[in-house]
């Protein structure tokens, strides 16, 4: 051990040991702190993209199995939970949602108008429409809402009294649920798009806006569109 | 000798600061001050202009003084020997210290109360300061509301059959009054070019003025941490002509007639409940909630 008594080698020995230390605890915070929710790939698709979406009640496993959840169906036909979906640019995407989550008022009625889709409409089990009332039936259990491409369709909610209601994701077909339907063009240039619900679903949260609300993952994400 | 040192050096300072002084106060005020934020958009922004102004002329001789004193010092007070002494104890200067004390907190006051008078004026109309604002823009006014809430703007026109929009659109050389509100949180609404900001608090509605003096697209943000989305709370804003904003909101409101059926009726404040947007959101059954 000659070669740590000369100063300046154990000096360096020193720095090399604080610098390992340091990289660990680094690699260790930011591996923590980074995003692990994947981003779901449909940008290599030829032609119009079909974007299959669900929206749970309780998403049934992860370290919050009580939140309410956006799915996403990835091109190999698995549910992924996530809500960075990347996209071609200049594309039609057609979204069909399956909505499994009991409805309610919204806190804006603002958000009961459908924009930003092709017509302008979207299909509630087939039925086509502008508006739907948050007031009426079984009133509205989530949004998709992208500000920045002025898209908002709201999505009609399952009787509070369903008989057959899913209770952990993904849900099937077979539990009860409602079909919303619409299109809408991704822009020419690639860009990132934040979305979220605005139907405050984090109960229990201040002002319902917390847990699944302000979490990247659950009730918001982000449209990445890149050049096709 | 170091006495007559001393005064040499604290003239030649004082007659460098002078001179500096003279010639940048004039520079700032005229040639850099016309390109002083907010800019000239709107009444209030060119008065938050001219605020910017005064202080920039006001802070010039503040920063020359030192500047001025930070250079002579590396000029001429360097060390020349090997070792690094201290200077000497600066005693028995009373009035200096008197009146640099006394200078600062005159021109501190003057700046104190410029600031409040500036504020309390149509320059600072745009601030809002409450339900009754201490000072109220007159005459024929658009009553414009701005709805804030996680995590974004909207808009409501009560003149036109109270339809709602994603987007500010107001009309160029009329009085504008906005009744800021927030559906949950403290946010803050800020439209940067027209110089107004004002705090969107739940239950208070939160009045400010602006008239635009000049057509052209503006930015609107929120200025208070809000949560998640706080960075994405963004709108856009335009100023038109008269005739292209009548147009625009004769339009708007017929094509969002389905949607205004939907929404309550108008008031300065909302309390929304499981119901709609007109009651108490939060009932019992939410504990940690307010």
């Amino acid at each position: 051990m000659k070669m740590f008594e000369k100063p300046l080698t154990r000096g360096l020995a020193v720095l090399a040991v604080a610098g390992v230390l340091a990289g660990v605890c680094l690699w260790g915070i930011f591996g923590f702190l980074r995003s692990s929710v994947p981003t779901v790939d449909f940008s290599k698709t030829a032609g119009p993209v079909n974007l299959r979406v669900q929206t749970v009640a309780a998403l049934g496993f992860g370290p919050h199995p009580t939140w309410v959840s956006y799915l996403v169906k990835d091109p190999a036909g698995a549910w992924v939970h996530s809500t960075i979906w990347q996209l071609p640019a200049d594309r039609q995407i057609n979204v069909t949602v399956e909505e499994y989550d009991s409805g309610g008022a919204l806190r804006n009625n603002l958000w009961g108008g459908i924009t930003g889709t092709l017509d302008s409409q979207a299909a509630i089990n087939g039925q086509s429409t502008a508006v739907v009332d948050p007031s009426a039936g079984n009133g509205i259990a989530h949004t998709f809402n992208v500000p920045d491409l002025g898209l908002n369709v709201p999505l009609y909610g399952i009787s509070s009294k369903a008989k057959n209601p899913c209770s952990a994701a993904p849900c099937s077909t077979s539990s009860d649920h409602n079909t919303i339907t619409f299109s809408f063009h991704t822009p020419p240039g690639a860009g990132n798009y934040r979305w979220q619900c605005f139907i405050p679903c984090g109960l229990s949260y201040l002002y319902g806006n917390g847990g699944p609300m302000g979490a990247i993952g659950f009730m918001s994400g982000f449209l990445k569109v890149v050049p096709a | 000798m170091a006495a007559a040192t001393e005064r040499r050096d604290g003239i030649r300072i004082l007659g460098v600061w002078l001179v500096l002084s003279a010639i940048f106060m004039p520079i700032v005020y005229f040639v850099w001050g016309p390109h002083l934020p907010p800019g000239g958009m709107s009444d209030q922004a060119a008065g938050q202009r001219f605020d910017n102004r005064v202080l920039g002329v006001v802070a010039t001789p503040v920063v020359l003084l030192v500047c001025t004193f930070l250079v002579y010092a590396l000029l001429f007070w360097r060390q020349t020997g090997e070792e690094i002494e201290d200077g000497p104890y600066i005693t028995n200067k009373v009035k200096f210290s008197g009146w640099w004390v006394g200078l600062t907190t005159f021109t501190v006051l003057c700046l104190a109360v410029f600031g409040t008078y500036e504020l309390e004026n149509n320059n600072g109309a745009g601030t809002g300061s409450g339900p009754r604002p201490i000072f109220a823009a007159s005459g024929p006014m658009l009553p414009v509301q701005v709805i804030a809430q996680q995590w974004r703007f909207t808009f409501r026109y009560p003149t036109y059959g109270g339809m709602e929009t994603t987007s500010l659109m107001i009309p160029q050389n009329e009085e504008i009054q906005f009744n800021v509100t927030s559906l949950d949180v403290i946010h803050s609404f800020w439209a940067y070019q027209l110089g107004v900001k004002a705090d969107a608090n739940p239950g208070v509605n939160n009045i400010a003025f602006v008239k635009a003096l000049h057509t052209g697209k503006f930015n609107i943000l929120c200025a208070e941490l809000c949560g998640l989305w706080h960075g994405a709370m963004t709108a856009n804003g335009q100023v038109m002509s008269q005739a292209s904003f009548d147009s625009w909101a004769t339009q708007t409101e017929a094509q969002e007639a389905p949607v205004t059926k939907l929404l309550p009726k108008y008031s300065t404040v909302y309390s929304p409940d499981e119901a709609g947007a007109g009651g108490n959101y939060y009932g019992s059954q939410y504990p940690v909630n307010p």
